[in-house]
């Protein structure tokens, strides 16, 4: 089934759509609003879903990736199985995340700054490190709520549920290989 | 019946308490877990946020990983779930990005054919593996009187529910009714707690947590029982947070159901990490199940 095949695609909807697994399906949005309704965070939305894939179609591409809608996304999938049109909607999200994070195109949230200080501990030691995160992240972007979060780190210290230092993997050469060879790949297409 | 085990890194350190439950029970059920050697974290949601194929590299080294005489991984924690199946489907169903995921393993020395291993969540081996007959028959303390809130969270139920509904699942009601509680049915057991959302936008995650703990207080829960330690962790790290933020007065206790299915089977509570949850459980299980299961206690305390 071909859609629209009257309407010639935008080349920031082809992209969107080759950059997400089974991502052809966005050109059958019917605009019902399923998403944006099944969203737990559809209120704290510049723009729901639907309105994204409007601004996607119309070849809007500041407006996109400037938005706060994927990251006010909390990958829950309620509007991808809710979707009649079976459009992978979260996993459109990631995809506007990562363009978003290439072009420096986010405001409004330290999701980015989360997200890569979470990689950076799993790139080093293979496993993630909540402490490392806690102070490194917390630390750079609001130092405020590293006093107001004390009170809750203790007591997870307390109980054992905290370390001060990280696991290391003991093949983590391995999974460096793996994963510069990943970014090597992922550059050169 | 034999199978990989996946524990991810929260496991590890702050939900302990899951690691040694799911331990425990599997143990007294016949489930057999071997840990995949050397794993490494999944990503959560944080490498599918940057790097698509780094995302599903990085799952996928985990998959090589497994012993080729196993042909299915259990995962406890719901995002690790979540990665592992993922990435096993998008490997089948995108040829071309499988190739490129093989070709960042032999970078590793490791290969993965999409496909050769099952990924499952703990819940859905003892719910469908094991089956009700032989839960209930391992049963010497029934969780009789206690109201238990089932909580599913999402991503184990969704995008890909392992027969069962996406908006209504049933498995964990089921199962904690074969252990004879008192199963609280209540509308928001599928909705979201917000992940990773109290460390990036805490007014936006406060919200959601508000409606969970809401919900199952008005309907009276004695507890909530989750199957993820991000909702674990959100429901019980910020409960006195959330109180703060909407003055409210919640003061439910947030375990692992393998917590309590351990209780119901006999087994001592401090072997299934009692005492590590921020708001105390030992209270209601003293009141409800009358000394059946005083959970937290020093050994000589415990009432068999």
């Amino acid at each position: 089934m071909t859609a629209h095949p009257a309407r010639s695609r935008g080349a920031f909807l082809e992209e969107v759509i080759e950059k997400t697994p089974g991502g052809e399906r966005l050109v059958h949005c019917l605009q019902c609003g399923s998403c944006g309704g099944s969203c737990p965070s559809g209120a704290d939305m510049e723009c729901t879903p639907r309105t994204l894939f409007a601004l996607i179609q119309a070849g809007d591409r500041q407006r996109v990736l400037s938005a706060n809608t994927m990251w006010a996304c909390v990958s829950c999938y309620f509007c991808t199985t809710r979707c009649p049109q079976k459009i992978p909607i979260t996993d459109i999200m990631y995809t506007l995340k990562r363009l978003s994070i290439a072009e420096r195109a986010y405001c409004k949230t330290d999701a980015p700054a989360l997200a890569k200080a979470f990689t950076d501990y799993v790139d080093k030691y293979g496993r993630s490190f909540e402490f490392g995160l806690a102070t490194s992240y917390h630390l750079l972007q609001r130092p405020l709520r590293m006093i107001q979060m004390g009170p809750m780190g203790l007591q997870m210290f307390t109980r054992g549920r905290m370390s001060l230092l990280p696991t290391k993997i003991r093949q983590v050469g391995q999974l460096q290989a793996i994963i510069r060879k990943a970014k090597e790949i992922g550059a050169s297409s | 019946m034999r199978y990989a085990y996946y524990p991810g890194c929260s496991l590890e350190r702050n939900a302990a308490a899951y690691d040694h439950s799911v331990r425990e029970v599997a143990d007294l059920l016949g489930i057999k877990l071997q840990e995949i050697d050397d794993w490494n974290c999944c990503g959560a949601t944080e490498y599918f946020s940057q790097d698509e194929l780094t995302a599903c590299a990085v799952v996928a080294r985990n998959l090589a990983l497994v012993d080729a005489d196993i042909a299915q991984v259990v995962a406890p924690c719901a995002a690790c779930y979540l990665n592992l199946k993922k990435t096993d489907r998008l490997m089948a169903d995108f040829p071309e990005l499988g190739a490129k995921v093989n070709e960042c393993l032999a970078a590793g020395g490791l290969s993965y054919r999409a496909g050769r291993v099952t990924v499952r969540h703990m819940l859905d081996v003892i719910h469908d593996d094991i089956g009700e007959a032989a839960v209930r028959d391992k049963v010497v303390r029934p969780l009789t009187g206690l109201r238990v809130a089932p909580y599913y969270g999402c991503q184990v139920v969704r995008p890909i529910a392992d027969g069962d509904s996406t908006e209504y699942p049933m498995k964990m009601d089921r199962l904690l009714s074969w252990v004879g509680a008192e199963v609280v049915d209540y509308p928001v057991k599928a909705h979201c707690c917000g992940g990773h959302m109290t460390q990036i936008s805490e007014p936006q995650a406060f919200e959601l947590l508000r409606r969970l703990l809401q919900s199952a207080q008005d309907y009276q829960a004695d507890m909530i029982l989750c199957m993820c330690p991000m909702c674990q962790l959100n429901l019980d790290g910020y409960q006195a947070r959330v109180n703060g933020h909407f003055h409210t007065a919640f003061h439910l206790p947030i375990l692992y159901f393998t917590q309590m299915l351990g209780i119901a089977f006999g087994i001592e509570p401090k072997t299934l990490g009692f005492g590590k949850e921020l708001v105390a459980a030992t209270p209601v299980l003293q009141a409800k199940l009358n000394g059946k299961a005083a959970a937290g206690q020093p050994e000589g305390a415990v009432a068999k």
